[in-house]
């Protein structure tokens, strides 16, 4: 057991030492919090629109206004032909145009009836999708003004309520997240880099004939990254209850527990990686592309997993990070207890247990 | 000269050498390119929904069917109570609770008035919102049938209308793909070029070919461009394979000229892969400069306007974007593939890029002595 | 050996910080020397030879390699000189052929020399079997007298020689050395460091750097003379027995 310790006291110093790669590793996390956070949504605000008004009466002045007050939109461009259109969309300034006819509040007054014409720049459909709500909503919103106010009878009313996050907080999708991914990230894929390292460089031999028998080796390797995750998840926690309001409702041993075991999975899988990669370059790229970006995806706080065709559905199901993800929200955000997450936690550990399994195997056959 | 012809033949067989190179080149964001469109959609459906029907009346009936039949809602939960319908919900079975209280028919028909509640699982804001929106829009109209059934418009006096009248431009069919098949694989050629220029070259460090070079009179320039070559025509390659598979599998045929892609992403790569090249002078392991690379490359993914757009992004952001390459290159992509700009149109961002390319080529040229002091 | 000195040396110093790796040394090499430049490990050889190879540049004091001056012309330097480090730093993944046809290219051979000299070197080291093989699936040994012969393809007036022979058994070792004499013998200096002290007795000349500086430089016979020993071992035990540096 000692002789364990210095080796993992000498892995800790490697890491150490390289303060390049330490800095890193802290701050990613923050990093990507705060873009999460304060720069990174969906959200449609100021959003640079052109209108086209053949008729320039009180009436599409005052819808123009109203548009432009609004915080989605940002009129600016005024355009003279219907032409300017075309041009400026594929000069990329605008994305939406509003086209006023000609004699719009004289038909507005006589025949009851006008049109207004939104184009939209549908490249991006969603956002184009949101800002023709929004603008039709401004538009009605000018119309039911015109109107007198009448009561209308057969009203069903709606009562809403939002659960565990009412102020619709970004922040509770995304946290758990983004702690999935820097746990995956730093463990995977650092851990496997380092063990590789030893193999590129010819060193591992020598690490071989050492008295320490070679797996607990290669787990001295991953006791550091252990602990850096650990620091990691500190950091996210605090950051998300104190800088972005996200509480932590559950029972936070439950939520360090469940971190531990999904870091070791991690490891798991980055051990796993390091067996079958020749050279650092394949390490790095094999994680990156076998689990950053599935991690990214298939947990599901990027884009919402039930959109997505069935059969990626059904991989995402292998992922760790899937299962991570949903403990965690239940946990911190929903505040349940170990009962509801018992099942995925048996994942997990299941899974944790496959990879270590096959790790240890094929390490021994690789020195028979 | 010739120095540079044995360099690139140097270069050119370890590459061909090397068969995990072609797989993670190739194969790999292939594959990436295939799934991540597929995964990568914002739109809200399937909408997983718990109903508690206290009325269980003809009105309740048909308005839980209008519900499932707008395509947007799944309904997965029908519970005798609040609480088990919410248990359905920590559960993840249930994104949303609608409660249709006892007397619902009579209340409406009798009263004028009646009241639904609903409960949303707002952790994920964005569904919440637009799932509660979805559902109220639905109930909306099915008020407005109710009203129909029961009450004659005419008694009202005419009131203007505003009609308004929607046109797609450039993509018509709201294809997402469209939109974000060209920006993955701007994000892919990014993150190859970048992160494997860088790596090659702290990896000469590592092994200490490095050294011989740099005790032999190879002229630094003639070693930068040594391995800016072969990368570049790689990252091309790269490309080219990625709007092969862009153009067979999501049929996307871009409406501009690949001749304005191949023009302004050969400058675009030489950014790229310059700025891979300076990362590659301040990183001693080949740990560090992939940790570097990638670090900066997912600052770069992010704040580009890959997966959010530009213009929601707070001040402070959006001038990290206008000082991004990447962000130049996906907005070039999708001006050129959607809306079919050509090489005039997008004479800024050349020049953008261009900067960019100087920029980094420069500094790393300055950093990279073959003595050190 | 006559002429100018193919290396000179005159008070140089390199230090990083407070730490200074070499002190002040000075010495001459002459053409077509063995010259040995031992020390224990971390006694400063490594650092003086990259000075003189262009590899650093010197905190202070002068030098001049094949007539060249280690300040303002370290460029002209590495075009007469061949070198060799531990690791031996040839491409691994690419075949002995390969890696001479690199290293000869850039140091501007033609086509046809490089054609003349692979089909020699290859004859000489017994690997005209091997040439298509990938340099990764050599032993050791072949390693090693591949990369002295790589480093002296270009015909340099010095090649320098940083701890060539680590890790061989003493049967390479010699063969090894006598590539060296091969080398000398046509005229081309070598600048060995080592830390093995029975290769000293190789050398024509050697030096022995304790903590910085230049305790002792002379041929190895004088040497064990003065300080009544039988083997360079014990010379150098003597002298190593004043330094303060451990190794790192």
């Amino acid at each position: 057991m000692k002789q364990f310790y210095i080796f993992v006291k000498k892995e800790w110093l490697h890491i150490w030492r390289d303060r390049r790669t330490l800095f890193i590793l802290f701050w990613m996390p923050i990093v990507q919090i705060v873009l999460y956070g304060f720069a990174l949504t969906n959200e449609v605000k100021n959003a640079k629109i052109a209108v086209l008004d053949q008729s320039s009466d009180p009436a599409t002045t005052a819808i123009i206004q109203e548009i432009n007050a609004s915080r989605y939109f940002d009129v600016i461009r005024y355009l003279h032909s219907y032409e300017d259109i075309g041009r400026t969309f594929r000069q990329g300034r605008i994305r939406l145009a509003v086209v006023f006819p000609v004699a719009f509040r004289y038909d507005l007054l006589h025949s009851h009836h006008a049109q207004i014409q939104l184009i939209a720049d549908a490249s991006d459909p969603n956002t184009a999708n949101t800002l023709t709500n929004y603008a039709t909503a401004i538009i009605q919103d000018y119309q039911q003004s015109l109107n007198p106010n009448q009561a209308l009878p057969y009203e069903i009313k709606t009562q809403v309520r939002m659960l565990y996050n009412p102020e619709l907080n970004g922040a509770y999708n995304f946290v758990p997240g983004v702690m999935a991914l820097v746990l995956m990230l730093v463990c995977a894929m650092m851990t496997s880099i380092a063990i590789v390292r030893e193999k590129e460089l010819g060193t591992m031999e020598v690490i071989l004939v050492s008295p320490l028998k070679p797996f607990r080796i290669i787990l001295a390797k991953t006791v550091p990254y252990l602990l850096v995750s650990m620091l990691n998840i500190a950091s996210i926690l605090l950051l998300s209850v104190y800088v972005l309001g996200v509480p932590i409702t559950g029972n936070l041993g439950l939520l360090v527990g469940e971190s531990i075991l999904f870091t070791i999975t991690s490891l798991s899988i980055g051990i796993l990686i390091s067996n079958s990669a020749k050279t650092q370059q394949v390490a790095m790229f094999t994680s990156m592309m076998s689990l950053f970006l599935p991690t990214l995806l298939f947990s599901g706080f990027l884009f919402p997993v039930e959109n997505m065709p069935w059969p990626l559905q059904v991989i995402s199901n292998v992922v760790p990070a899937k299962w991570y993800y949903i403990i965690i929200k239940s946990v911190m955000i929903k505040g349940l207890g170990f009962s509801y997450v018992w099942k995925e936690t048996l994942i997990l550990a299941g899974m944790t247990l496959l990879l270590l399994g096959i790790s240890i195997n094929r390490f021994k056959i690789r020195l028979a | 000269m010739r120095t540079l012809l044995f360099l690139l033949q140097k270069e050119l067989l370890q590459i061909s050498r090397d068969p995990a190179i072609i797989v993670i080149l190739f194969v790999m964001p292939m594959i990436q390119l295939l799934i991540l469109p597929l995964a990568a959609d914002y739109e809200i459906k399937n909408i997983n929904l718990a109903v508690v029907d206290h009325d269980h009346s003809s009105y309740s009936r048909h308005l839980i069917e209008k519900i499932k039949s707008s395509g947007y809602f799944r309904l997965t939960d029908y519970s005798p109570g609040y609480n088990q319908a919410l248990r359905a919900v920590e559960r993840d079975k249930a994104d949303l609770v609608m409660e249709i209280p006892a007397s619902f028919e009579t209340n409406l028909v009798r009263d004028n008035q009646a009241t639904l509640f609903i409960a949303i699982n707002a952790i994920n804001g964005v569904k919440a919102g637009l799932g509660g929106a979805y559902i109220q829009g639905i109930i909306q109209n099915y008020n407005g049938e109710v009203r129909e059934l029961w009450d004659q418009y005419p008694a009202f006096d005419p009131e203007p209308v505003i009609a308004v009248t929607f046109s797609d431009w450039y993509n018509p069919h709201m294809n997402y793909y469209m939109f974000m098949v060209p920006g993955i694989l701007v994000m892919l050629v990014t993150m190859i070029g970048s992160s494997f220029a860088a790596n090659n070259i702290v990896r000469e460090k590592e092994m200490g070919t490095m050294e011989q070079i740099n005790v032999s009179p190879i002229r630094k320039t003639h070693f930068i461009l040594g391995k800016l070559i072969p990368f570049w025509m790689l990252a091309l390659m790269v490309l080219s394979v990625g709007l092969l598979i862009a153009r067979l599998v999501y049929g996307i045929v871009p409406l501009g000229s690949y001749f304005t892609i191949y023009a302004f992403a050969s400058i675009y790569l030489l950014a790229i892969l310059g700025l891979g090249l300076l990362l590659s002078t301040y990183a001693q392991t080949q740990q560090q400069s992939m940790l570097v690379s990638f670090f900066i490359t997912m600052i770069f993914n992010l704040l580009s306007g890959l997966y959010t757009p530009i213009e929601s992004m707070p001040a402070w952001a959006q001038v990290i974007t206008r000082l991004n390459p990447v962000s130049y290159f996906i907005e070039v992509m999708r001006m050129v593939v959607l809306k079919g700009s050509s090489l005039a149109d997008v004479r800024f961002q050349i020049l953008a890029v261009l900067g960019f390319a100087v920029f980094f080529n420069g500094w790393a040229i300055l950093n990279y002595k073959k003595r050190s002091a | 050996m006559n002429g100018e000195p193919v290396i000179t040396a005159q008070q140089l110093s390199k230090h990083y910080g407070h730490f200074t790796a070499v002190d002040h040394i000075s010495f001459a090499v002459e053409r077509g020397e063995i010259f040995g430049f031992l020390g224990a490990n971390g006694a400063g050889k490594t650092t003086a030879m990259r000075m003189l190879c262009g590899l650093s540049i010197p905190s202070s004091g002068s030098a001049r390699v094949a007539g060249f001056d280690v300040y303002r012309e370290s460029e002209r330097i590495k075009r007469s000189i061949g070198y060799m480090s531990q690791k031996f730093s040839l491409y691994e993944d690419l075949t002995v052929r390969e890696n001479i046809r690199f290293f000869a290219g850039i140091y501007g051979l033609s086509r046809e020399t490089i054609r003349e000299r692979t089909a020699q070197l290859l004859e000489k080291l017994h690997l005209s079997a091997e040439g298509d093989q990938l340099v990764r699936s050599l032993p050791l040994g072949w390693k090693q007298k591949l990369a002295f012969s790589i480093a002296i393809v270009h015909d340099p007036v010095i090649v320098f020689l940083d701890e060539p022979t680590g890790g061989v058994d003493p049967i390479t070792r010699r063969e090894f050395w006598g590539l060296i004499y091969e080398a000398s013998a046509q005229g081309i200096t070598a600048f060995v460091t080592t830390h093995y002290m029975d290769e000293a007795e190789y050398c024509h000349r050697v030096s022995i750097m304790v903590d910085g500086k230049i305790e002792a430089l002379d041929t190895p016979s004088r040497l064990m003379a003065t300080y009544q020993s039988q083997t360079m071992d014990e010379v150098f035990l003597q002298l190593a027995r004043k330094a303060t540096r451990v190794a790192d």
